[in-house]
């Protein structure tokens, strides 16, 4: 799916070029975050109405990969889902580039269930016994459910590949408050996981697999998945993923998204910047199912 | 004939008159010797190019021991990143070994089959159909084992998910076996027909002719065809981390997904910093995985060669 956007973004930018070659144009590079890549695929569609003068190529790939173009120098902004490492921010100064990090929205990072699947609510601790490393829950009778069509009762734990940002920040966020509290020993996964290679891929297996659980971004919820109620603390209430609570930042898992640019933005970069944070841009992140980092009413 | 008396008496061009043919010839004469060793210069320039990439790692991060004995690959983490691919090598070798099994049986039942009963056209037909299965694209096969395979299996064996052992060792097993079957077929048809004769002169049944008489006198080139399959099997990364499901384990049985070396270097590769201990560590894998596929490589040759002497 990630591949079809990519080409769909590449050659519709193709044909913007192809057609625009009269003036010169500048083109701005974007990469990165597969959470972020629909909106920054919206904001590169719409803001040619306002500045013809500029295209934005927009790529997804994973906060990974547009980190690594960031220090590499490749990208005039990185998308990412998770904020950059210290060692990568020295990896960056060190090949000369000067990160700057802008936040520009929101994400509830939904915990994904098949739709026959009867949990209720799921807590922090559940989830961590599931997918943490030494988690005794193994088995759907583990947490006390019996899944109709999951024979086997065993879970199917689906994750995300080792640098994608969403990863990143469940395995600090859930994992790493559970190993605090020593649920599990050790903050990070457990061996026998389903590295998906994009957010949609996991959406799409847990839609096809009863016995699955994953997490991926609230946007690419479908009405063929169920989207657990999280709660932090084992009786606590829980909270639905929406873009309600993840702008009001009640829902536990929701994660502020990120683009780095160069320096402080100058020029053309920094007139998208300030139009990315306009209510504008920021109406874009609604839209496509993302909190704003701000209060915006839209039309 | 006037033509031809012509030119033999006396046309005879000085070869070694450097005309504007001679220059021709000479530069031919290069470019075709630059193709020639071009297979050499690359496949030494690609082993240069792995290792000076991962050479970092193996100077400084690398332990041996974590390296292939640790089960745990987690070359993200914050705090102490583990570079074990003792996962990966049990998931490719897994995936690897059932597609062998299946693999080998048919096509050594169609590489007899061609070379010892088909006849004619359906023979010759035979041989390009088996030929057209070689060339459908890896990926092409990947998704057959995403989206047809993935069901089968759940519905079959009523197993939680359907990308597992059993999923890409069936789509490696029938990538594999064109591929074994030509060059099984090849090494019956080189057995003499002298064999065949002698062994029907003593009243030997076609079976026992072909069990008894040229499964035996054939059996190093399809000892090299099997290893031509286990290096394709070692190598092949698309449609395995289509179907495996890419999940770093130790299996325990056919229906538990893994993940193989060629597909952890594809998912991760694009995502690393260039020149981070990540980037390098991959490309360990990839020395690891070049110098594998080279030993199976050279040992099937060599074993082929050594028929094709004898």
């Amino acid at each position: 799916m990630k591949i079809k956007q990519l080409i769909t973004v590449s050659v519709m930018t193709a044909a913007v070029i192809a057609s625009q070659t009269v003036s010169a144009r500048t083109i701005i590079q974007n990469k990165g975050s597969d959470t972020l890549v629909n909106v920054a695929q919206a904001w590169a569609e719409t803001y040619p109405t306002i500045n013809p003068d500029v295209v934005v190529a927009v790529s997804g790939g994973g906060s990974g990969t547009g980190i690594a173009a960031m220090i590499n120098g490749t990208v005039d902004i990185a998308n990412a889902s998770r904020s950059m490492k210290p060692k990568e921010i020295k990896q960056a100064k060190d090949s000369g580039q000067n990160p700057v990090e802008h936040v520009v929205g929101y994400d509830a990072l939904a915990v994904y269930i098949h739709n026959d699947n009867p949990a209720k609510s799921l807590s922090f601790h559940q989830l961590a016994r599931v997918f943490g490393r030494g988690g005794d829950a193994t088995k759907w009778s583990d947490l006390g459910l019996k899944i109709p069509g999951c024979g086997s009762d065993q879970i199917v734990v689906v994750s995300r590949q080792n640098n994608s940002g969403t990863y990143a920040y469940f395995k600090k966020a859930v994992l790493g408050s559970a190993a605090k509290d020593g649920v599990i020993k050790k903050g990070s996964f457990r061996q026998g996981t389903l590295d998906m290679h994009g957010s949609k891929d996991v959406v799409d297996l847990v839609e096809k697999t009863p016995c699955a659980i994953g997490y991926s971004g609230l946007a690419y919820a479908t009405e063929h998945v169920k989207l657990a109620c999280i709660s932090k603390a084992d009786n606590g209430t829980c909270i639905n993923p929406s873009v309600a609570t993840a702008s009001d930042r009640s829902y536990p898992i929701a994660r502020p998204l990120f683009m780095y640019t160069d320096g402080e933005p100058k020029g053309d970069i920094k007139k998208y910047m300030d139009w990315i944070k306009s209510d504008a841009g920021q109406c874009i992140v609604k839209k496509k199912g993302y909190a704003p980092f701000r209060d915006v009413s839209c039309k | 004939m006037t033509e031809l008396s012509r030119v033999s008496s006396g046309n005879i061009p000085d070869i070694n008159k450097r005309t504007l043919d001679w220059y021709f010839d000479k530069i031919v004469q290069y470019l075709v010797f630059l193709s020639g060793i071009s297979a050499i210069i690359l496949i030494i320039g690609i082993f240069a190019f792995v290792t000076m990439e991962g050479f970092g790692f193996l100077l400084e991060d690398f332990s041996l021991k974590e390296f292939l004995l640790s089960p745990w690959w987690e070359p993200t983490d914050d705090d102490e990143p583990t570079y074990g691919i003792l996962a990966l090598i049990a998931g490719t070798a897994s995936v690897t070994g059932l597609a062998m099994l299946i693999a080998i049986p048919f096509s050594l039942g169609s590489a007899v089959y061609i070379a010892e009963f088909a006849t004619g056209k359906k023979r010759e037909y035979l041989k390009i159909l088996v030929e057209l299965l070689a060339a459908i694209p890896s990926v092409v096969w990947g998704f057959i084992g995403l989206s047809i395979m993935n069901p089968l299996i759940i519905e079959f064996f009523d197993v939680p998910v359907g990308l597992n052992i059993l999923n890409a060792g069936i789509i490696l097993g029938l990538m594999a076996a064109p591929i074994m079957t030509s060059i099984s077929e090849d090494a019956l048809k080189a057995v003499p027909d002298k064999y065949r004769e002698a062994a029907e002169a003593m009243g030997a049944t076609r079976w026992q002719v072909i069990y008894k008489t040229i499964l035996p006198a054939a059996k190093n080139g399809l000892l090299g065809a099997v290893l031509l399959g286990v290096g394709r099997g070692f190598g092949e990364t698309m449609a395995v981390l289509m179907a495996t499901g890419h999940a770093i384990n130790i299996p325990g049985s056919v229906f538990d997904s893994v993940r193989a070396l060629t597909a952890t270097i594809a998912a991760e590769l694009g995502e690393t910093a260039v020149g981070s201990p990540h980037y390098q560590a991959l490309f360990t894998i990839g020395i690891f995985l070049f110098l594998i596929t080279f030993i199976i490589n050279l040992t099937a040759d060599l074993i082929v060669r050594g028929i094709r002497k004898s």
